[in-house]
């Protein structure tokens, strides 16, 4: 039984930041010179003076041919095949429809009428910065020394063995954003991974994927700075805040542009808070913004206009329902609890029709997201009691349209839609193979594909991924 | 006459007026649900099925109950009819936005973290906006539960009739709350101390009940519990009232059953992540477990057993099973207390079986906290606390079409439903 105060206090060191890919390949430094491909100022501009030092080491695990036969597909693309079959090679999918070419030496696995979907993609985790079990010791999600942190790094708070993610992979996520808490107004760098087992965070961060920065609004910054002289303590001096923030970030992106465009004299000095800040401002790291009320987040688009920045997602947006049309406007997307409410003032005009209300806007981008250990665990479950609560009041909504929430739409938001998110070929052969139809609460997640590699299995207990940590502490069986 | 007392006789005479109104649909109607499938869950499923209503009390449940040719009939051709749900962990009423202190009515701060006096349903807010959502998805009873200390609070179980608090409780008090598993929360440094705390505590209050006249005169020894609060827990010494300890830790639940055992206390444990490791042995001392289906996480070292398949094992073993909210990190108490069905279907995804997982949350609870008289249960006697549903009803599609509460239909809309409605047109009304 756990009481409220969890929340409270989750919320009070929670925050989420930022990610940030850049391509592997390219790793200019400032004192190599070689960074040429670094250009003009501006979104679209080349990232500087180090975009990655940080790459990913993933490796997709080897695997066999694939071919998924009988089974309903809900592709996130079209509407759901019925009976169908997809076939992966490379970790690609490589058909899918009615029928597919069985590769020779492919596994088969025979549906059975089952449901395949998209592995789901969870934009607001912090897995692994809040590891179980808990407490102090592994508490790394909010840098909550200063009420501007850009300088600090999600991933360099990840434990790879907190044993919430292989929980989250059985419940048929594969992707994930890593953001630090929300203590501060801007908390940091987020992380994409991968929910694959790992020694090394490197191991499971995303090829290619890009950096995130969180932002967050409203009453927790104010609370945990609202003892501090020099604050903030109210709204406006959040708004205050971030505004010097990008002022300073600012004029530190036109030095650097200025230094790239001809490497004359010393380069300037590096500053890891304002480089965050500079990647945003040249289009390189996407604005994930905690902010739940309607009138804040108009706030939020008027201060990424003043600076010239975009917002990608409102994170928490309680409020999204009552501004969609200003969201969708904005090509601003919308990442959203199904059905929690009420902890906090900010969060008191939450309803469960949050997600379809958004999503009837054209243009727009609703998805859904836990923010919670738990949660991430069923963000089905989480989909279909938004799903009902939009019809009940009076919307039209298909399965193959809230399916959306939890692929397709999380993943534009991260920027790989082009990727993953949907069952289409070429894309990664991020695969969820569900007892029955996802939607129905009786319905488990009995196989997980990353990349084409089998690594969930519920029905062979023996390669259940456990961590470490798990290893003679967590008990498997009464003695 | 001067204008207050015309306002006071008038306020009077309308207030009668209203009473009459209220009281006459509930006092005089019958009703007749009939054609569905009815969940007795005090016997087996009836097909075609009718359940008679009079007075807000069921006369009648069967395949060939004659319907009184006065009854409003409610059609439930193709529907599940079903007792209405109980959630058995709440703070319903007693936290409106958990952040704002002035809406947090669940604590008590006590003597030496003991609050046995505290009687929190006392503080409950019965126009709390979190009630209707709660009732249109199907909830009819909840307990209240105090939270903090070692010795937390009595609890209730209240109905979600409309009225006042007084209206609506049920059964007050139904459990003492004690918070075992916590040795910082109990003003310890350990849990072998706050266990012997909690033994000195029942030693004080059965010397207390045998030496009250030294007491008065302030010839005994001093206790370290209030006056109050060892009155409190006289009936829990007596066996009269459960001890519902909130623990997890599987040394923990065995401590709680070797205190149980001393003592000859009534014994209910809350939370209850690793009750699947104490299974045989919780069926053996008739011990009941309250707890959730939806967290597997060892969120903590007491708590490393933490599983899923918890309400199925201890089901399974021969333990009352009361299903509550488990997993939401704290808002299932207040906001979501609806999501009982959610944390019911889980439970059967993870090896209850339906059956049990409906009496988890209806005549289980019921016995529980000693209330199966009452409701729980579809049978003749029993207060009409019935709810028609489109289908199953801990599937996310099903409605819950008719809900009735000591068999007045409730239907009115919610602050959620207001919201959406007003929100539905965009731009609207606030440009």
């Amino acid at each position: 039984m756990r009481r409220y105060f969890v929340r409270l206090t989750a919320l009070a060191t929670f925050a989420a930041a930022a990610c940030r890919p850049y391509s592997g390949t390219q790793r200019p430094s400032p004192a190599s010179g070689k960074d040429s491909a670094v250009a003009a100022a501006g979104l679209g501009s080349k990232s500087l003076p180090n975009a990655d030092p940080f790459p990913s080491t993933y490796v997709r695990v080897a695997s066999a041919p694939l071919v998924i036969r009988n089974v309903h597909i809900m592709t996130a693309a079209g509407p759901t095949i019925r009976n169908g079959a997809v076939s992966v090679a490379d970790g690609k999918i490589v058909a899918v429809g009615a029928t597919v070419d069985v590769p020779a030496g492919a596994v088969l696995i025979d549906g059975n009428g089952k449901y395949v979907t998209p592995g789901i993609v969870d934009v607001h985790s912090h897995l692994g910065v809040y590891a179980s079990p808990g407490g102090s010791a592994l508490s790394d999600g909010n840098e909550a020394t200063n009420p501007s942190t850009p300088n600090v790094w999600a991933e360099h708070s990840v434990w790879p063995h907190d044993p919430q993610f292989p929980r989250t992979l059985a419940g048929g996520v594969t992707t994930i954003q890593v953001l630090p808490g929300s203590a501060n107004l801007i908390g940091g760098r987020s992380v994409v991974l991968k929910v694959v087992p790992s020694r090394t965070v490197q191991g499971m961060k995303f090829p290619g994927a890009k950096y995130g920065l969180k932002m967050a609004c409203g009453e927790n910054p104010k609370r945990v700075y609202g003892t501090r002289a020099d604050g903030p303590s109210t709204r406006m001096g959040n708004v205050a805040g971030y505004r010097t923030a990008w002022i300073n970030a600012e004029a530190y992106r036109r030095q650097w542009d200025k230094w790239n465009d001809g490497h004359k004299g010393d380069p300037p000095t590096r500053d890891l808070g304002k480089e965050t800040l500079a990647e945003v401002l040249r289009g390189n790291i996407l604005v994930h913004n905690h902010c739940y009320r309607a009138d804040e987040m108009a706030q939020m688009i008027d201060i990424a206009r003043e600076f010239g920045y975009k917002i990608r997602s409102f994170h928490h947006g309680v409020e999204a329902y009552k501004i969609a049309d200003v969201l969708a406007k904005e090509g601003i997307g919308a990442s959203v609890w199904a059905d929690w409410g009420s902890f906090k003032i900010e969060a008191m005009d939450a309803v469960r029709a949050n997600l379809p209300l958004v999503d009837r806007i054209p243009g727009s981008h609703a998805m859904v997201h836990s923010d919670d250990p738990s949660g991430s665990q069923r963000l089905n479950q989480e989909v279909a009691k938004a799903m009902k609560a939009g019809i009940e009041a009076g919307l039209s909504i298909t399965s193959d349209q809230a399916l959306r929430w939890m692929t397709i739409n999380a993943a534009w938001a991260l920027g790989l839609d082009d990727r993953i998110g949907s069952i289409e070929k070429g894309k990664n052969a991020d695969l969820v193979l569900w007892s029955a139809d996802p939607f129905s609460v009786y319905t488990r997640v009995e196989k997980v594909w990353v990349d084409g590699a089998m690594l969930y299995d519920r029905f062979d207990t023996a390669e259940h991924w456990r961590t470490d940590f798990e290893l003679g502490f967590v008990p498997t069986r009464a003695r | 006459m001067t204008d207050f007392l015309m306002r006071r006789a008038a306020a009077l005479m309308m207030s009668a007026f209203a009473f009459v109104l209220q009281a006459h649909p509930a006092a005089a109607q019958t009703i007749a649900i009939t054609g569905g499938k009815v969940f007795p869950v005090s016997g087996p499923p009836i097909e075609n099925g009718t359940v008679v209503i009079t007075n807000g009390k069921i006369v009648g449940v069967g395949a060939n109950i004659p319907v009184p040719a006065n009854a409003r009939r409610v059609d439930a051709s193709g529907k599940w009819v079903t007792p209405g749900l109980i959630n058995s962990s709440t703070q319903l009423g007693l936290v409106e936005i958990g952040q704002v202190a002035d809406t947090r009515d669940m604590q008590a701060r006590g003597q030496d973290n003991i609050a046995a006096s505290f009687t929190v349903w006392e503080g409950l807010n019965p126009n709390s906006v979190m009630l209707a959502p709660a009732r249109k998805e199907g909830v009819t009873s909840f307990v209240v539960l105090p939270t903090g200390g070692l010795v937390s609070g009595q609890a209730a179980i209240l109905d979600l009739v409309e009225g006042t608090t007084t209206d609506m409780i049920m059964r007050s008090p139904v459990a003492m709350v004690a918070e075992i598993g916590n040795a910082a929360q109990a003003g310890t440094t350990s849990r072998g101390e706050l266990i012997v705390k909690l033994r000195e505590l029942l030693e004080d209050t059965k010397f207390f009940i045998t030496h009250r006249a030294q007491f008065d005169r302030a010839d005994t020894r001093e206790f370290r519990a209030s006056r109050l609060d060892l009155e409190a827990m006289i009936p829990v010494v007596q066996g009269r009232l459960p001890l519902l300890v909130i623990v997890d830790k599987q040394s923990d639940i065995d401590a709680a059953l070797r205190i149980a055992r001393d003592y000859n206390l009534k014994l209910i444990v809350g939370g209850g992540a690793e009750a699947w490791l104490m299974a045989g042995k919780l069926a053996a001392a008739r011990v009941p477990v309250l707890t959730g289906a939806m967290n597997n996480i060892p969120a903590g070292f007491a708590a490393l057993g933490q599983r899923q398949e918890n309400p199925g094992l201890l089901s399974a073993a021969g333990v009352r099973v009361a299903l509550i909210g488990n997993a939401g990190g704290g808002d299932e108490e207040a906001f979501n207390v609806r999501n009982i069905k959610q944390e019911a279907g889980n439970a059967v995804a993870y090896g209850m079986t339906w059956e049990n997982a409906l009496k988890a949350v209806t005549l289980w609870p019921a016995e529980i906290f000693g209330v199966s008289d009452r409701v729980g249960s579809l049978s003749p006697g029993r207060d009409a606390n019935v709810v028609v549903w489109s289908g199953d009803p801990f599937e996310f599609t099903t409605r819950a079409e008719h809900v009735f509460v000591r068999g007045i239909q409730r239907t009115e809309k919610t602050r959620q439903d207001l919201l959406t409605e007003r929100y539905l047109t965009m731009p609207g009304k606030l440009r």
